[in-house]
């Protein structure tokens, strides 16, 4: 047996360890079943769920939320940090700005957010964008700032003009550094949108979960939590997959 | 255009970095004059630091002398002239997210040739350095020597007049560097082109070039140009000969002493 598998298995073994830790907990009634739900009736609620598409509506909300928040901080982010990226005194004065910036928990602007957007996508959307805005950002200006400049001297000495220095130079050459920023932008967002839709909302996956606990359904609030943490995986692979499509060739 | 006829002529060319006066101020080189004939190898051979690299970039248009003018065919030279000029650098600059045949059309696509001619251009070249059969590859997969041949296929596609390269054999090993030294000989008999080829190798200057400028120690300045008859293509057989042995260290007594001086300078 290869050393992958055998890695693969402790990882298994580790997981089943802790729903059997579950199982036996609920079963044995060593934690209030209001607390934890019995798994068998977490799956139960599960399947139940996968099998009716009611989450269809909450999930249209939560992927709309994402969508937009991500469409704007990509352009933001690609934009802004390509213009920083132009200029050595802007790189001096932005890119510690911003890596500053993204260590405050932006979460806090949450609440303000609220007041300015209202309980529904906005707020999710603003907070998404702000979120996945300084990762791409950071890396937009990285990517185009660390470009080899072998590269620009040679296409300088064949005659490039500005524009093909920029689409056939700049752009392939900053290109993985970027698309590593917007990959962590995507998955930040996502994150921060789900946080905000159990903090205040009036729909989405988050807010699924935090009313079906408010209500006293662990079993149901279980099963949008493993919805949630299905979405997640499987956005994971989409973006993995896209990405793996775009860099294509070997560097 | 015939042989012989001056292809680039360097008059009084001088550079530095930062303003008279200032302590920081690097002189690059001093001051050089040099006529290259075309059809000619000249090699440019000096301690590190002697400004060698800098009269290549002067001579392509990628730097503006401070004092003096470079002229190419008569015309001073005020910036890159792709249409003349092409370069091979020493490190790969070949863009490695394009396979090798679309490094060498991009060359051509930035020079403006149009689309329809890119492709056969781009083989033909390929062919003349031995790649044909690598036109797919990308740089990542190649090794050295054959990255080197990938940026020669560039330069040659562009079918300049000139041909710049810079120290473009350094990072090869003894064996490949023989072999693409022989190459380049054979292409110069063909082509005719004109060749100014800057190298640390007292053995690669002798043998590939019809003259070669040996610089002094910084700031740098052309001590003497030393002239190797001999034809092109250059054989095996020139590589060991006493010929090449006497002029190599003809080249090495004219030297050893500029590269003391550097060394020393290093070391204070």
């Amino acid at each position: 047996m290869s050393a992958a598998w055998g890695y693969r298995l402790t990882q298994l073994g580790f997981v089943a360890t802790l729903l059997i830790a579950w199982h036996l907990s609920s079963t044995y009634g060593l934690v209030s079943p209001i607390l934890l739900p019995s798994l068998t009736a977490s799956w139960h609620e599960f399947m139940l769920l996968l099998l009716s598409g009611s989450y269809l509506p909450d999930l249209r909300v939560t992927l709309y939320e994402l969508g937009v928040a991500f469409v704007i901080a990509a352009s933001l982010g690609c934009g802004v940090g390509y213009i920083v990226s132009r200029s050595r005194y802007w790189v001096r004065v932005f890119d510690p700005l911003f890596a500053g910036l993204f260590s405050i928990p932006a979460i806090l602007l949450f609440p303000l957010y609220v007041l300015f957007f209202g309980l529904g996508a906005g707020s999710k959307i603003a907070i998404g964008a702000t979120i996945a805005f300084f990762p791409v950002v950071l890396n937009t200006i990285t990517g185009f700032d660390y470009v080899d400049r072998a590269y620009i001297t040679a296409a300088r000495s064949m005659g490039a003009s500005g524009l093909q220095m920029f689409w056939s130079v700049m752009l392939p050459a900053a290109f993985p550094v970027v698309l590593t920023g917007l990959r962590m932008g995507f998955i930040l967002a996502f994150l921060a949108i789900l946080g905000a839709e159990t903090i205040a909302s009036l729909a989405g996956l988050g807010h699924r979960i935090v009313s079906y606990a408010e209500s006293m359904d662990p079993a149901k609030m279980f099963s949008y939590i493993f919805f949630a943490i299905l979405i997640a995986f499987i956005l994971n692979v989409l973006v993995s997959m896209l990405e793996k499509r775009v860099r294509r060739g070997p560097r | 255009m015939k042989r012989g006829e001056a292809a680039i002529t360097v008059d009084g060319v001088a550079q530095a970095y930062g303003l008279e006066g200032d302590p920081r101020r690097v002189v690059a080189l001093e001051s050089a004059t040099l006529t290259v004939a075309r059809g000619e190898l000249m090699c440019l051979i000096g301690p590190s630091g002697c400004g060698k690299s800098t009269l290549l970039n002067l001579i392509g248009g990628l730097a503006t002398p401070t004092v003096g003018e470079v002229a190419i065919d008569g015309e001073r030279v005020r910036g890159p002239l792709p249409k003349k000029v092409a370069y091979v650098f020493q490190e790969s600059a070949l863009f490695p997210w394009r396979t090798v045949i679309d490094n060498v059309k991009l060359g051509l696509a930035f020079q403006g040739v149009a689309r329809a001619e890119r492709g056969r251009r781009a083989e033909e070249a390929l062919v003349a350095v031995g790649l044909a059969d690598f036109a797919n590859h990308y740089p990542g997969q190649l090794s050295g020597g054959m990255k080197q041949r990938a940026q020669l296929a560039r330069a040659l596609g562009l079918q300049t007049d000139i041909l710049l390269m810079d120290e473009p054999f350094a990072a090869l090993d003894e064996q490949t560097r023989m072999v693409l030294g022989e190459d380049l000989s054979e292409l110069l008999a063909r082509t005719g082109k004109t060749i100014v080829f800057v190298t640390h190798s007292l053995v690669e200057a002798v043998f590939l070039a019809d003259r070669v400028a040996v610089f002094t120690a910084r700031p740098g300045r052309i001590k003497t140009v030393i002239t190797v008859e001999e034809g092109h293509p250059r054989s095996r057989g020139f590589m060991t000969s006493d010929k090449l042995a006497r002029l190599r260290n003809e080249l090495y007594e004219l030297l050893h002493d500029e590269i003391r001086k550097t060394m020393g300078e290093a070391r204070a």
